[in-house]
């Protein structure tokens, strides 16, 4: 394997970290909330604006904005909740589609009245250079929205499978009105679980903003490809996104590389087809 | 992505119906303005809509100060009785469609008097096809296309340099750096793949084919992307002399961030004025672009002068200098408010008729252009382009050498 190749391979795996953590928060939603939340994006996108925000006022990187921006999204989340989805949890499909929707909107363009459309950068060097291991070369910035992914997915997934409050949650999202019966209550666990994606999304959104640009419609740029994540992996899977978020981002860069960066989404979305037609619950989803 | 534009269309067409039609004053003419003033293209949209904003202040407000250009002297337009001008925005969302359906919308229900637009030539091409139907004048500033006037249209205008125009200047620039003992042997180019940087990459390979000029690495792809790496390491395998980018903002950005991340520079960076010229760019990325070179048709110019007095005016609204992309946004709204003046009446044969009989010189143009006048095909056959290049916090004129300010640097720096 040459130099370039190998290098091709470690962008991609970086790029598929970064859509790994963009969907993290989406998993919990749709994939156990059985809620499409069409605002995912917009929710990353606004922590990104938190993230530039933090920097321009107090001139703190990451360290400081990826707490403050899970805090302020996870209040977006429980808010979101109470004053929107909660109405909208037991309606058809496509009112809680649209809602979210409507969320979506609503931040987007809240942002594009306040910012303006103008892209925005946060300056390249704050999270340090770039390392150069033989010849590869991997950017901080990308490395550490890597390591945190791994860290986000494997807490969520510890989260739902080892402790009262993710047993709660599942309960939930199996069965409303047993786990009422057993003394949870839903809507306190559906707010958690907002609150959780929301939060998850903010660091996606803080660490996102540290190499990427910032844009109002960011979100939908990046948001098409969390939904592929989500359903690759597996509904319901933390494992999953992640395994699907690598795979994809892996599969987009060879093919960008080998093929041409027109036909990246074409061999990308052929094998989604592929593997869903094959196993319909997803990679890692259970049948 | 497809999924949320439908929605989003769905969305504002719902709130379009439920706002109440503006009312409309008898003295005032309405001109329709198509741009992106949201979605990806949206700072650039953005920039083009304040552009024309200080064009409507020049026009229906005194400005002696500013020379020769049409209508700055008077308020209004002298030949209609002073009558004011109106411009009604419309947002394309960066989609062909919804501009399309926008160019209706203003045609039947505002009754505009002609269309300017679109910036993206994808959606200059499906919204001039809708004036082209109704008969109303649609004079385009900034979409370069070749295609856009090669479809026997009669009521489409444009007055900037055109694909071939840009093509023919980028082919002198690389003749004078070979004759300097540069080396421009392999050259790349890399596009985006709508309209706009299809055409240019197509005129690109005519006109170095012409001019003895080898261009062996094409690399298309979607401007709406997430990542660029791949596409930075294929340059970086073949090392070509000179690379040539045809991009528009968010793509651009991501491409200096990728080639700083993946240390890769080529010798002669070029970038085609759209997302280069977007003033987000040099703010964002502008640090790690130093000696990209870009076309322009726009000098500030000298305190005083009458650029600089314009630029100043948009400054005050903007926050930022004038761009290229929006100059030649605002020269076309300019050019086209000259002609219905001249044409005394809003009815759209008279203003083709007067726009058809256009001929300004070069000093009453903002831009660098050497004069408006158009061909039968509806281009303005005086367009002309100079190069600029990144130095520092701003671009400077560094070619041709009679408009230079500054020495061109070579090669390429990066960060």
């Amino acid at each position: 394997m040459t130099a370039t190749l190998l290098q091709v391979i470690a962008g991609g795996l970086l790029l598929g970290a970064l859509y790994a953590l963009f969907a993290s928060g989406l998993t919990l939603i749709w994939g156990m909330m059985n809620v499409v939340n069409f605002a995912h994006g917009d929710f990353v996108m606004l922590a990104m604006y938190t993230s530039f925000v933090v920097w321009k006022t107090l001139g703190l990187g990451p360290a400081a904005s990826v707490p403050i921006a899970a805090l302020v999204l996870a209040t977006v989340g429980i808010v979101a909740y109470f004053a929107l989805v909660r109405h909208v949890m037991r309606a058809p499909m496509i009112a809680q589609i649209l809602a979210t929707f409507g969320l979506a909107l609503f931040l987007r363009y809240g942002v594009f009245w306040y910012f303006g459309a103008n892209f925005l950068s946060l300056p390249d060097n704050l999270v340090g250079g770039t390392y150069d291991i033989w010849g590869i070369r991997l950017p901080a910035a990308r490395l550490l929205a890597g390591a945190v992914a791994l860290l986000v997915t494997a807490g969520l997934h510890l989260l739902l499978t080892r402790t009262m409050l993710g047993s709660r949650m599942l309960a939930v999202a199996e069965d409303e009105a047993a786990a009422q019966l057993m003394g949870i209550r839903p809507h306190r666990m559906q707010a958690v679980a907002w609150g959780l994606a929301a939060g998850a999304a903010g660091i996606a959104g803080a660490l996102i903003s540290t190499f990427f640009y910032i844009s109002p419609t960011v979100g939908e740029t990046l948001a098409i490809v969390a939904f592929v994540t989500v359903s690759l992996g597996g509904f319901g899977s933390v494992p999953g996104a992640l395994v699907a978020g690598l795979l994809i981002g892996v599969i987009e860069s060879l093919s960008a590389y080998w093929i041409g960066a027109v036909y990246k989404d074409i061999v990308t979305y052929s094998l989604f087809v592929a593997v869903l037609w094959l196993r319909p619950q997803g990679l890692m989803g259970k049948a | 992505m497809g999924f949320t534009k439908i929605w989003a269309m769905a969305g504002v067409l719902a709130a379009g119906l439920m706002l109440p039609p503006p009312a409309s004053a008898q003295d005032t003419i309405k001109i329709g303005a198509i741009y992106p003033l949201s979605g990806n293209a949206a700072s650039a949209g953005e920039s083009a809509k304040a552009a024309l904003e200080v064009a409507l202040d020049i026009i229906n407000n005194p400005h002696p100060e500013l020379g020769n250009i049409p209508l700055a002297k008077t308020a209004g337009l002298p030949n209609l009785k002073g009558a004011k001008l109106d411009i009604v925005f419309a947002d394309n969302q960066g989609s062909p469609a919804v501009g399309q359906s926008q160019a209706l919308r203003l045609i039947t229900q505002e009754k505009v008097a002609a269309l300017t637009g679109a910036y993206q030539s994808g959606i200059t091409q499906t919204a001039s096809a809708i004036a082209e139907k109704y008969g109303i004048p649609f004079l385009s500033g900034e979409s370069v296309a070749a295609n856009l006037t090669e479809r026997g249209f009669k009521w489409f205008f444009r007055t900037t340099p055109v694909a071939s125009d840009i093509a023919k200047t980028y082919m002198a620039f690389l003749k004078d750096l070979k004759a300097g003992g540069q080396k421009v042997d392999s050259i790349a180019v890399v596009n985006e793949n709508s309209d706009y940087g299809t055409s240019i990459a197509q005129v690109l390979d005519e006109a170095a084919k012409a001019n003895g000029f080898n261009i062996d690495l094409h690399i298309p792809y979607s401007a709406n992307t997430t990542d660029v790496q791949s596409q930075v390491l294929q340059l970086k395998d073949k090392k070509p002399d000179v690379v040539i980018f045809v991009s528009y903002t968010s793509d651009a950005i991501l491409y200096m961030k990728a080639m700083k991340a993946l240390d890769y520079k080529p010798a002669v960076l070029i970038g085609d004025d759209s997302g280069f010229s977007d003033a987000a760019f040099l703010k964002t990325v502008g640090s790690i672009a130093q000696g990209a070179i870009n076309r322009s048709a726009w000098d500030i110019g000298k305190p005083g002068s009458v650029t600089y007095l314009i630029n100043e005016m948009y400054k005050k609204k903007r926050g930022v200098d004038l761009d290229d992309t929006a100059g030649r946004a605002m020269q076309g709204f300019l050019t086209l408010a000259d002609a219905i003046n001249r044409a005394g009446s809003t009815e759209p044969a008279k203003i083709q008729a007067a726009l058809r009989a256009t001929d300004l010189k070069p000093d009453q143009l903002m831009m660098g252009y050497k004069g408006v006048k158009f061909d039968a095909k509806g281009n303005n056959e005086l367009a002309a382009a100079l190069l600029i290049q990144i130095q520092g916090d701003h671009y400077v004129a560094v070619w041709p050498k009679e408009t230079a300010v500054a020495p061109l640097q070579l090669p390429y720096k990066g960060w």
